[in-house]
C-alpha cells in the first residue's frame, strides 16, 4: 500500500444532505379503511345490542365482592407461583444431579403433571374428600402389616379432616402450584443446560461445592433464559384461576362474577365483565414483564453491553476500583 | 494392579509436585490415555506438547480430579488425588474432600471461562471468599493486589464482555491464584487469543514460573517451553513418547512422531 503525502491529515467535507421523495405505501390507506369499516361494525354490534347491559355491569363489575374475589384471583397467582417457582427449581435441579432415584422421581413427577390437565387436576383435588375422608401421616400398609405379624396394627402420627385441610382457596393454590412446578422446572432445566458447561468446570476447579457453583454461578446465568418464560407463565398462571370454578374456590374473581350473572339473569354482561378485569390485569404484568426482561438482560444485550462499557470507563477514570 | 506397593504414596514433602504413575483414561471405547507416567517436581514448569487428540488436555484435567481416571495413580503434593488408600483398599473420595484438594490446585482453561456476570475482580474474589470463607475486604484487597500483578488493576470493574481474550485470560490467572495454590494447570491458555494478545498472557505465566509456582503448561508455544520449561513432554496417542530438558528434546528430538510434529510447528 503507497500512501500518497503522508504530512497531509485528511479533513472531513460537507456533505449536500439527500432529499429524494418517499416511497409511496398505497397499500397502507386500502387497509386503514377496511380496518375502520370493520371497527364501526364491531362498534355497532356492541353499542346497539340491549343484551349487553353496559349500565347494569358498570353497576356489578366493582361490587364488594367482586373486588374481594378480585384479590383473591391475585393472592392465588402470586402464592401459586411462589410454590411453583420454588418446587420447580427443586424438582430441575434434582432432575440434572448425578442421583438416579432423583432424577427419576423428578422426571415422573413432571411428567404426571404435565400430563393432567390443570381443570381435571383441580376437580380431582376438590372430590379428594371422597376418597379419604381423613388424611393421616404413618407407617405405610401399617394395618396390613399387623395383620401379617397378627397384631392390631394402627400406626399414625397425626391426622386431618380432609374437609377441613382440602378447603377451596388453599386446594386452588396447591392446585395449581403442584401443577405449576412441572412447567417451571422445564423452564430452569432449559436455563441451566443454556449455561456454558465451561462455567461450573470453572468453579468446580476453584473447589467449589456443587451447591455453591449451582447458586453462585450457574443459576445466575441461567435466569436471563428462565425469566421470559416464567413471566408467560404468571400470565397463564392469572388466567387459570379462572379454572378454580371446577374445585371450586369462591374467592376467586371469575367464580363472583359469574354468581353475580347466575343470579341475575345477566349471564353476558358479567362475562364481559371478566373480560375487562382480566384484560387490566394482564396488562399490569405485560409492563412488570418488560422490566424484568430488561433487567435480566444486564450485560448481554447490545445496548446493556454499551452501558456496561461506559460504566466501565467511568469506573477506570475514577481510579479507585471498589466493588458495588 | 497386583503389586500394591508400587502405589504407595511418596508422603515426603521434599517429595515432587504431581507424580502420576501409568494413568489410563477412555471415553466409551476410545481409549484417551493408555498409561502416562510424569514426574514433575516442586517448582518446575512442565511443558506438555503434542497433536490434538494426543491426550494432553485429558491428562492436565485428569491432574485436578476433572475427569476420572481408569487405571494407575495420580499424586498431587504426595497425596493420592481422588481417592484414599488404606491399607491395600482404595475408597473413593467424597465431593467435599475432592473440592477440598482441587483448592490447592489452580486451573487456567482455553476458553478463559470467566464468570460473565461477574467484574474482573468480583470474579477473583469469588473462590476465596466463598471457598476459604476469607472476608471481602481481605479478598478485595489480595484481589487487587493480584490483578496489579498481572498487570489489570484498571481494569478491576470491567465486565469479562468488555475485556479482549487476553485481558479475560489474565484475570482468569489472577482468578486461579487467588487461592494460593502450590500447583497452576494451564489448558492451552493462549490458543483461543488472537496472536498480538499472546504475549501478555505469556508474561504473566513466565512471571509466575520465576516466582517459583510449580506449573504443568499444555501449549503450542514452543518459545515459552524453550524459555521458561524446566521439562518438556511429547505426547502422542495417549503415550510419552519422548520427555526431557526442552533444550533437548526440542533440538534433537529422538523420536520419528516428535520430529514430525516439531517440524510442522517451528
Amino acid at each position: 500500500m503507497t500512501i500518497p503525502d503522508t504530512s497531509a491529515t485528511p479533513v472531513p467535507r460537507d456533505a449536500e444532505p439527500i432529499k429524494a421523495i418517499p416511497v409511496r405505501h398505497p397499500g397502507r390507506w386500502v387497509a386503514i379503511a377496511v380496518i375502520a369499516v370493520l371497527a364501526a361494525m364491531f362498534a355497532h354490534l356492541l353499542l346497539t345490542n340491549s343484551a349487553f347491559q353496559w349500565k347494569f355491569m358498570l353497576q356489578n363489575m366493582f361490587r364488594p365482592p367482586v373486588l374481594w374475589g378480585l384479590f383473591g384471583t391475585v393472592s392465588i397467582t402470586i402464592l401459586a407461583m411462589i410454590i411453583g417457582v420454588v418446587l420447580g427449581v427443586v424438582v430441575a435441579i434434582a432432575r440434572l444431579s448425578n442421583n438416579p432415584i432423583l432424577r427419576g422421581t423428578s422426571w415422573a413427577y413432571t411428567w404426571f403433571f404435565r400430563a393432567v390437565p390443570r381443570y381435571v387436576l383441580l376437580i380431582v383435588m376438590g372430590n379428594l374428600g371422597i376418597l379419604w375422608p381423613r388424611l393421616e401421616i404413618g407407617v405405610p400398609f401399617d394395618t396390613y402389616l399387623g395383620e401379617l405379624f397378627g397384631v392390631q396394627a394402627h400406626w399414625r402420627l397425626f391426622g386431618i379432616e380432609t374437609r377441613d385441610l382440602l378447603v377451596g382457596f388453599w386446594v386452588g393454590v396447591l392446585g395449581l402450584a403442584l401443577s405449576e412446578a412441572a412447567y417451571m422446572a422445564e423452564i430452569v432445566r432449559a436455563g441451566m443446560l443454556s449455561v456454558d458447561p465451561g462455567q461450573d468446570e470453572a468453579a468446580t476447579a476453584l473447589g467449589m461445592s456443587r451447591g455453591q457453583a449451582l447458586r453462585r454461578v450457574v443459576l445466575p446465568q441461567a435466569m436471563r433464559v428462565i425469566i421470559p418464560p416464567t413471566g408467560n407463565e404468571t400470565i397463564a398462571m392469572l388466567k387459570d384461576t379462572s379454572l378454580l370454578i371446577a374445585v371450586p374456590v369462591t374467592r376467586e374473581l371469575f367464580f363472583q362474577l359469574s354468581a353475580i350473572g347466575n343470579r341475575t339473569f345477566q349471564v353476558f354482561p358479567m362475562l364481559i365483565a371478566a373480560i375487562l378485569w382480566y384484560l387490566f390485569l394482564v396488562s399490569i404484568l405485560l409492563v412488570g414483564q418488560y422490566f424484568l426482561e430488561k433487567r435480566f438482560s444486564r450485560g448481554y444485550g447490545r445496548a446493556a453491553q454499551a452501558k456496561m462499557k461506559l460504566e466501565g470507563l467511568a469506573a477506570e477514570h475514577g481510579a479507585n476500583p471498589e466493588v458495588p | 494392579m497386583s503389586d500394591q506397593a508400587r502405589h504407595r504414596a511418596p508422603e515426603d514433602a521434599a517429595g515432587p509436585m504431581v507424580r502420576a504413575e501409568n494413568v489410563h483414561k477412555a471415553f466409551g471405547h476410545v481409549k484417551v490415555l493408555r498409561g502416562i507416567d510424569v514426574t514433575v517436581p516442586r517448582g518446575n514448569v512442565c511443558v506438555v506438547l503434542g497433536p490434538s487428540g494426543s491426550g494432553k488436555s485429558t491428562f492436565l484435567r485428569c491432574i485436578n480430579h476433572l475427569e476420572k481416571i481408569d487405571a494407575g495413580r495420580i499424586w498431587v503434593d504426595g497425596k493420592l488425588v481422588g481417592y484414599q488408600q488404606k491399607g491395600d483398599k482404595l475408597y473413593e473420595l467424597h465431593d467435599k474432600a475432592v473440592a477440598a484438594q482441587r483448592r490447592e490446585i489452580g486451573m487456567v482453561f482455553q476458553r478463559f471461562n470467566l464468570f460473565p456476570h461477574m467484574c474482573a475482580l468480583e470474579n477473583v474474589m469469588e473462590a476465596p471468599t466463598q471457598v476459604k470463607g476469607q472476608s471481602k475486604a481481605e479478598a478485595r484487597r489480595r484481589g487487587i493486589e493480584l490483578l496489579d500483578r498481572v498487570g489489570l488493576a484498571e481494569k478491576a470493574r470491567n465486565y469479562p464482555s468488555q475485556l479482549s481474550g487476553g485481558q479475560q485470560q489474565r484475570v482468569a490467572i489472577a482468578r486461579a491464584l487467588a487461592m494460593d495454590p502450590k500447583l497452576m494447570l494451564f489448558d492451552e491458555p493462549t490458543s483461543a487469543l488472537d496472536p498480538e494478545l499472546v504475549g501478555d498472557v505469556l508474561d504473566a505465566m513466565k512471571d509466575l514460573a520465576r516466582s517459583g509456582m510449580t506449573m504443568v503448561v499444555v501449549t503450542h508455544e514452543i518459545g515459552f517451553a524453550r524459555e521458561v520449561g524446566d521439562q518438556l513432554i511429547f505426547m502422542d496417542d495417549g503415550v510419552v513418547v519422548e520427555s526431557g530438558t526442552p533444550r533437548d528434546v526440542l533440538a534433537n528430538p529422538q523420536h520419528p512422531r516428535t520430529r514430525d510434529f516439531l517440524s510442522k510447528v517451528l
